[in-house]
């Protein structure tokens, strides 16, 4: 693949011994007594609206964002519609789905809003979803969260707790057209195992900010897949910390990101506690005028955190011109002592040489096309492991590419 | 029986904001069966040749005709001409990330063939051509081209060749870069296919070295992007003692 020439080909480092150096165009691995990731956020984290300064565009968290295009999500102007969305959970025996008010405890412990559209969701939701696997329980079914949003402003938050030694897997599906900003929690028990499939299939114009932040107990396994097509505007964070020893996250994602079309996804996984795991992986293709990605991958590994390992990546593939990628990976070491960090980052093209050496071999220039898209994300997709989502991607992606060859 | 026509073949390339004639007036006939060695200096403009036959974009084609079989080359696309029996092996393959050899290799066979190979027979057939080139079975699940070296990439392209059959096969200094290991397995490749009698070869080479191994029937010598003289297999013998001092000044006074 050729690289681009906004990205380095390739970085990464290892780290174990004596502290790492050395820095690329975009990724930075700071050593540092005080955490940068902290500090560049222009408020601290907070459950109130009220203290985070409406953003200008300037702020390092909002400088990739078009807010005019947020909709009134970020200054306090768009007022929820009532009925703009419709919540659907289908749950499989031995699981609890509740409704619950602001005042349940469950709320918020995984996490704290960390920008204002987050903490908006906070202050301004009603009701929460709560769903709840008891402990030991092993589902063989998926959980499915439907979301469709009808045209309205809505805010919302979803808690899912897994108990200990819990298993399931979670299927969250966003379609429709809304201004949705809404918050998820995932509460994993020590030794529980989450796979959760997020998918925002939105209609064109919706807008979605989120924050989902993952709190996972000792020994116990999440798996995330963030998997973003639609929408006008998709702004994730997706978080993970530890709240026990021996913790593995797993986060991958995919985004298909179209002519107009701006999808953010910024993550944070959050080494506090000693001998957890963490594995980033996301994958994104562009195509069209205007279609903007960004992926902000920030990982830290705080002094306590010994024996910590992980691995951060982010691969771009651009299938036309006036597509743009930010991918900015930061990966922040408190101590030496730790299995292993890296990250890398890459931006390719899939340019005309490509092109013409496949179809010098008889392939048409759609299935050329078909073939390296299918190929680049092929190694996440099989990873899901819910087959009917796995077929409904590769269908999906399939569907983009026939919308961009028309 | 398959021929390939070129007549009066002229192209040009944008390069610095100038467009620059580099084939000036290429006549050529090769028939099914035949082997042609098309030997110059660097820069005569023979890669020229090999990727405005296969429609490479960056060539704009000025004047002439090619025909294949009677049809019009120059009105076809790019994958068109490959499924009416055209096949380029190129000096540089390029890498594909994300797409690994063997569903590359089965998608482009069924684009040629107009039907997808029948699985059980495809499978031998492709790892029975892999082993002749010493391709190591591994090859067909690493990504197209994709940190292959040098020899790994000449060999990749030849086991297209082998498995596509074209009717005519054009190659671009498949021997550069080759050691002589590597230099006799990729021959061997292209005498197998040669061998079969359906192919006529074009063989662009700077090196008289691959014409040990591959025999050709006419070699020509290319220079100032046109062919300036025609013979047999013995006019390789005189530019391998004589080099293409007289060919290069005759060009450039042309």
């Amino acid at each position: 693949m050729a690289e681009a020439q906004n990205s380095p080909a390739l970085n990464s480092v290892r780290a174990g011994g004596p502290p790492p150096v050395g820095s690329t165009t975009t990724g930075q691995i700071a050593v540092a007594a005080e955490s940068t990731v902290a500090t560049r956020m222009s408020a601290p984290p907070s459950f109130d609206v009220a203290d985070f300064p409406v953003p200008h565009g300037r702020e390092e968290e909002w400088r990739f964002t078009p807010l005019e295009r947020l909709r009134g999500l970020h200054d306090g102007t768009a007022v929820a519609t009532g009925d703009g969305l419709k919540v659907d959970v289908q749950a499989p025996e031995g699981v609890i789905v509740e409704t619950v008010g602001r005042d349940d405890a469950r709320i918020g412990r995984a996490g704290t809003p960390v920008d204002r559209v987050a903490a908006q969701a906070y202050s301004a939701f009603e009701k929460a979803g709560v769903v709840t696997v008891p402990k030991e329980t092993v589902l063989t079914e998926p959980i499915r969260i439907v979301v469709h949003g009808e045209g309205g402003v809505a805010y919302g938050h979803q808690v899912i707790e897994l108990g200990a030694f819990a298993e399931a897997v979670v299927v969250i599906d966003h379609t429709g057209d809304a201004v949705l900003a809404a918050n998820v929690d995932y509460l994993l028990g020590d030794g529980a195992k989450l796979t959760v499939v997020s998918v925002q299939d939105w209609d064109d114009k919706a807008v979605h900010v989120g924050q989902h932040n993952a709190l996972i107990g000792r020994d116990a396994t999440f798996k995330s897949f963030v998997v973003t097509f639609g929408g006008d505007l998709v702004r994730l964070h997706p978080r993970v910390a530890y709240a026990g020893t021996g913790g593995e996250a797993e986060l991958f994602g995919l985004y298909f990101t179209d002519s107009g079309q701006h999808q953010e996804h910024r993550l944070l996984v959050d080494h506090n506690t000693p001998h957890c795991k963490s594995n980033v992986a996301y994958k994104g293709a562009l195509q069209g005028e205007s279609a903007h990605a960004v992926w902000i991958g920030d990982v830290l590994i705080e002094a306590r955190a010994e024996g910590t390992d992980t691995y951060e990546m982010n691969r771009n593939l651009v299938l036309t011109d006036g597509a743009r990628v930010d991918s900015v990976p930061n990966l922040e070491i408190e101590t030496g002592e730790i299995v292993g960090a890296g990250h890398a980052s890459a931006t390719g093209r899939f340019d005309d040489e490509q092109l013409f050496y496949l179809m010098a071999r008889g392939i048409p220039e759609h299935e050329a096309r078909r073939l390296v898209v299918r190929g680049f994300f092929a190694e996440l997709v099989q990873q899901i492991g819910v087959e009917d989502i796995e077929e409904r991607l590769i269908a999906k992606i399939e569907e983009e590419l026939e919308a961009s060859v028309a | 029986m398959a021929t390939l026509e070129i007549r009066d073949l002229h192209v040009t390339v944008e390069a610095d904001n100038a467009t620059k004639e580099i084939l000036k007036g290429v006549d050529l006939t090769v028939k099914q069966g035949e082997t042609h060695a098309i030997m110059g200096p660097n820069g005569s403009g023979k890669s020229t040749l090999a990727y405005s036959l296969a429609g490479h974009p960056k060539y704009t084609i000025t004047g002439g005709t090619v025909t294949l079989d009677g049809e019009d080359v120059l009105e076809m696309s790019v994958d068109e001409r490959a499924r009416a029996g055209l096949f380029l092996a190129m000096q540089y393959p390029v890498e594909v990330p994300g797409v690994s050899v063997s569903n590359f290799l089965r998608t482009s066979a069924t684009a040629v063939r107009g039907e997808a190979p029948k699985l059980r027979t495809w499978v031998k057939e492709v790892k029975e051509t892999m082993e002749r080139l010493s391709m190591d079975p591994s090859f067909a699940e690493r990504n197209v081209n994709e940190g292959f070296s040098g020899g790994e990439k000449k060999r990749h392209e030849i086991l297209q060749l082998e498995l596509l059959k074209p009717k005519v096969a054009i190659l671009d200094e498949t021997d550069s870069g080759l050691d002589v290991d590597a230099l006799r397995i990729v021959s061997e490749g292209v005498n197998r296919v040669r061998e079969s009698g359906e192919v006529g070869t074009l063989l662009i080479t700077h090196y008289t070295r691959i014409l040990r191994y591959i025999k050709p029937d006419f070699v020509h010598v290319f220079s100032g992007g046109r062919i300036v003289e025609s013979g047999g297999a013995e006019l390789a013998d005189k530019l391998e003692n004589e080099g293409y001092e007289a060919y290069v000044k005759g060009g450039a006074s042309a």
